[in-house]
């Protein structure tokens, strides 16, 4: 035993727990806990805050075996392309059995954030009854809940604090929901149900925002109108976020003019979002408080127009966060690189997505904003077109992106001046991005920008490919070079047997794999699964395919496979294998 | 003659058989740059269709010739409301571009109303009206239900007749001609100025009045010689002071 081992056996428990209190991060805590067993010990009661990156990857009963006194539990399913309807609606990531499991040993919970899970109404429920002390409910891409669910949370939940929907598939039963926070309810500070689709009661959440004084984010559907929007300002005015509901008024109306005034009174705003249906006439209203704004998101207004965009991000000099569509044109980011100097993060969604659109973004306007936004380490780009050129300014311009995702909307265009492949430019990104965690990459692409990443991409733990590569050398100096690499999702991309069975043991040290349309077969698939019984590898065949036993030199449409500790899952259906 | 159903969306315009047109004022035909090499076997395979289509027949292909020639493999096929008036050019792939459902759903409904509206607004037909420019061989027709505000209308007119413009519009589309001495710039200029002629036959200055209302009243458009619309502004000038 080293000295210093030594030194820290005679600290009593108490003391090594108390240090450990400052550890947040759960990296940090996963790594003291393989320090020794008496950290290991120490840190295991002293955790509070669980992060699952891949539900099946444990269960519950080890979960509450290992941390008994876990409060709040951050849980992920489905896998990432589930986003884009690649991944079957019944695929699985169900909560409930996590639910039933705490409610039954006594868990103190008090937080649940899921992202890409499968949440019944009676986990919902369930949830509600059995935690007394809970306090905050964040569901990112969920599905599977109705509004009575959320009749339950507000009905049973005495001291919710939050209640955050983003971007969930909720069936709205045109249920009261809003109604059910009793009275004595005044504990909330964040109710976001800006993706509900159905009627919300009006003076319900009118009422609910009265009552409710420490409440600090509010995001409204589009069933809002702009004359409660005003209401709740009034009663609200220290609010930091804003989504509004429906933006759409007369401007020469009385409403509107007492909107603004409710508005100017809202210093504490610092995000600002919705804008659902919009009259850009109305606009003007939300400027006096652009000023402070350090996070905007306008990707769900269509109706907004460049000129009138530019306009009011003309206002937004302190904006660190910027989600916007693509309608902002070019010139628009110019603009956007000329005032948000302290810009951080920038998403540009698609306006057009069934036509090849108007609009929409260049390399120009990504090679303004690298220049004029120094701080820029996040990007989500959905452009018409791109060039190395362009990529490699813009490599120069910011080295210190950790997230580049960049989507051509022609998933394999070349450059659109040298009509070469994209390769250099991705290559400079890597090269000079040090910091690189995450990477989308598009575009026509060969082997050579897998060379570039496994060379140089050494902090990179994500990486999404789709349309790319030439033959499986690609993906093989991916997994080779990477070593940090956690994520790793191909779609369509020509990488097969070789690639996949060269290193298996690479596996293990990753979250998941995910290969559609890939060139990988039945018979690779399954040697792979016996020589790694650590691996649930899963196969997905949909309609089609169901043979009794494929052959083996029949190609995979779909696989996913991941690290786990519990084997093959119980709740797989039956299109799913698992080998 | 070219058919009505116009597409103004740039690097479209040559698509459309104006190839067959010998008079021809310049379109702006950029090259059409996504004839990109589609080697990609994953995408090929997928894809069935190419821009082989993108030459002639554009215009006339509706919606269930795309269904038919998609492999069976592209389920998320998502109609697309403004279709008869945009070209398909390329075919769907699930999944591509990587947006959310929940994104394209909340987009698709948006696009719908946007599109009820424009028809509720406006009695639902198209509005198309001519459009001459002094000195111009012939005619044009717009229909002007296709776009939002002046701009997108000087945008389209200006790639109709390269040598024009409609000048800088402010937020609410209108323009600012409550400032005299810039009124006199435009016209004196030997820049074209936009007029029409509205319900009650008087020829007005484009831009006084809000978007919708010009639509509503609008019968034929001319874009005059700035000199020659000189006449026109007092009493543009009087009819907006008289409103405000």
């Amino acid at each position: 035993m080293c000295l210093f081992q030594s030194v820290m056996n005679y600290f009593p428990e108490e003391v090594l727990e108390h240090v450990f209190d400052f550890l947040t991060s759960h990296r940090d805590r996963n790594a003291v806990s393989l320090v020794c067993k008496s950290w290991y010990s120490v840190e295991r009661f002293s955790r509070e805050k669980v992060f699952i990156g891949n539900c099946y990857a444990v269960d519950p009963e080890r979960l509450i075996a290992r941390f008994p006194r876990v409060r709040s539990l951050t849980l992920k399913g489905k896998p990432h392309f589930a986003d884009f309807n690649l991944v079957p609606h019944d695929w699985g990531g169900y909560v409930y059995p996590w639910i039933e499991a705490m409610a039954k040993n006594g868990i103190n919970l008090e937080e649940l954030r899921l992202k890409r899970m499968v949440v019944s109404d009676e986990s919902l429920e369930l949830l509600a009854k059995s935690f007394p002390n809970f306090k905050s409910l964040v569901l990112v891409s969920c599905d599977g809940f109705s509004t009575d669910g959320l009749a339950a949370i507000a009905s049973n939940c005495r001291f919710l604090r939050e209640l955050d929907l983003q971007e969930n598939e909720v069936d709205d039963r045109k249920g009261q929901w809003l109604s059910c926070f009793p009275d004595t309810c005044t504990s909330l500070v964040s109710l976001n149900f800006a993706c509900l689709k159905g009627e919300a009661s009006v003076a319900a959440l009118e009422r609910l925002v009265a009552r409710c004084r420490n409440l600090r984010s509010l995001r409204l559907n589009h069933a809002v109108p702009l004359d409660t929007l005003q209401k709740i300002l009034v009663q609200a005015p220290q609010l930091n976020d804003l989504g509004t509901g429906t933006f759409v008024h007369d401007p020469d109306s009385d409403a509107y003019c007492k909107l603004k005034n409710a508005i100017k009174k809202c210093k504490s705003i610092r995000s600002l979002s919705g804008f659902l249906d919009v009259n850009t006439r109305c606009l003007p209203a939300v400027y006096p408080i652009c000023t402070n704004l350090t996070s905007l998101n306008l990707s769900y207004a269509p109706g907004i127009y460049s000129s009138e965009l530019i306009k009011l991000i003309c206002h937004c000099k302190k904006l660190e966060r910027l989600w916007i569509l693509d309608t902002i044109g070019d010139k628009g980011l110019d603009v956007v690189a000329s005032t948000c100097k302290e810009l951080q993060e920038l998403r540009v969604f698609p306006s057009d997505l069934y036509g090849v659109g108007n609009a929409a973004v260049t390399e120009e306007g990504l090679v303004a904003v690298s220049a004029g936004c120094p701080k820029l380490n996040s990007l989500l780009y959905f452009c018409q077109q791109m060039t190395n050129a362009a990529l490699i300014t813009v490599a120069k311009n910011c080295p210190n992106f950790i997230r580049f995702r960049l989507c051509t909307l022609d998933p394999t265009i070349p450059d659109a001046v040298t009509n070469q492949p994209l390769d250099e430019g991705f290559g400079a990104i890597v090269q000079s991005c040090k910091g690189l965690k995450r990477l989308s990459v598009s575009g026509l692409l060969t082997d050579q920008v897998f060379l570039y990443i496994g060379m140089y991409a050494e902090q990179l733990e994500m990486l999404s490919i789709a349309f790319a590569g030439d033959s499986d050398k690609g993906m093989l100096y991916v997994l080779n070079g990477c070593k940090k690499l956690k994520k790793l999702e191909i779609r369509d991309s020509p990488f097969g047997n070789v690639a996949l069975l060269a290193d298996v043991g690479k596996y293990e040290t990753m979250r998941s794999l995910w290969m559609s349309s890939c060139e990988v077969t039945f018979g690779a698939c399954k040697t792979l699964a016996e020589k790694m019984p650590r691996l649930n590898v899963e196969i997905i065949n949909e309609g089609e395919q169901i043979e009794a036993s494929p052959d083996d030199r029949h190609r995979v449409e779909k696989m996913y496979l991941y690290r786990t500790l519990v084997g093959p899952r119980r709740d797989a259906p039956d299109f799913v294998w698992t080998l | 003659m070219v058919d009505t159903m116009l597409n103004y969306e740039e690097g479209r315009c040559n698509k459309l058989g104006f190839e067959e047109t010998e008079l021809r004022l310049g379109l702006p035909g950029a090259g059409e740059k996504s004839n990109a090499n589609y080697g990609k076997r994953g995408y090929e395979e997928t894809v069935d269709l190419k821009l082989n289509l993108s030459t002639k027949d554009v215009g006339n292909l509706d919606q269930s010739d795309l269904k038919e020639k998609t492999l069976s493999k592209e389920k998320n096929l998502l109609p697309c409301p403004n279709d008869s008036v945009k070209p398909p050019a390329k075919a769907q792939v699930v999944g591509w571009p990587p947006v959310r459902s929940f994104r394209k759903n909340v987009m698709a409904v948006q696009k719908v109303s946007d599109s009820e509206e424009t028809e509720k607004g406006s009695g639902g037909a198209a509005a198309f009206v001519k459009v001459s420019m002094d000195g111009a061989p012939y005619l044009r027709k717009v229909d002007l239900k296709m776009y939002k505000s002046y701009q997108e209308l000087s945008d389209a007119l200006g790639k109709m007749f390269s040598s024009f413009t409609i000048g800088k519009c402010d937020s609410q589309g209108m323009m600012d001609f409550m400032n005299e001495s810039k009124l006199m710039d435009l016209l004196n200029g030997s820049d074209y100025v936009p007029t029409y002629e509205d319900k009650d036959g008087d020829w007005m200055l484009v831009g006084d009045v809000p978007w919708e209302m010009f639509v509503e009243s609008c019968k034929r458009l001319r874009i005059m010689k700035g000199t020659e619309a000189k006449g026109l502004a007092p009493r543009a000038m009087e009819k907006c002071k008289s409103r405000s």
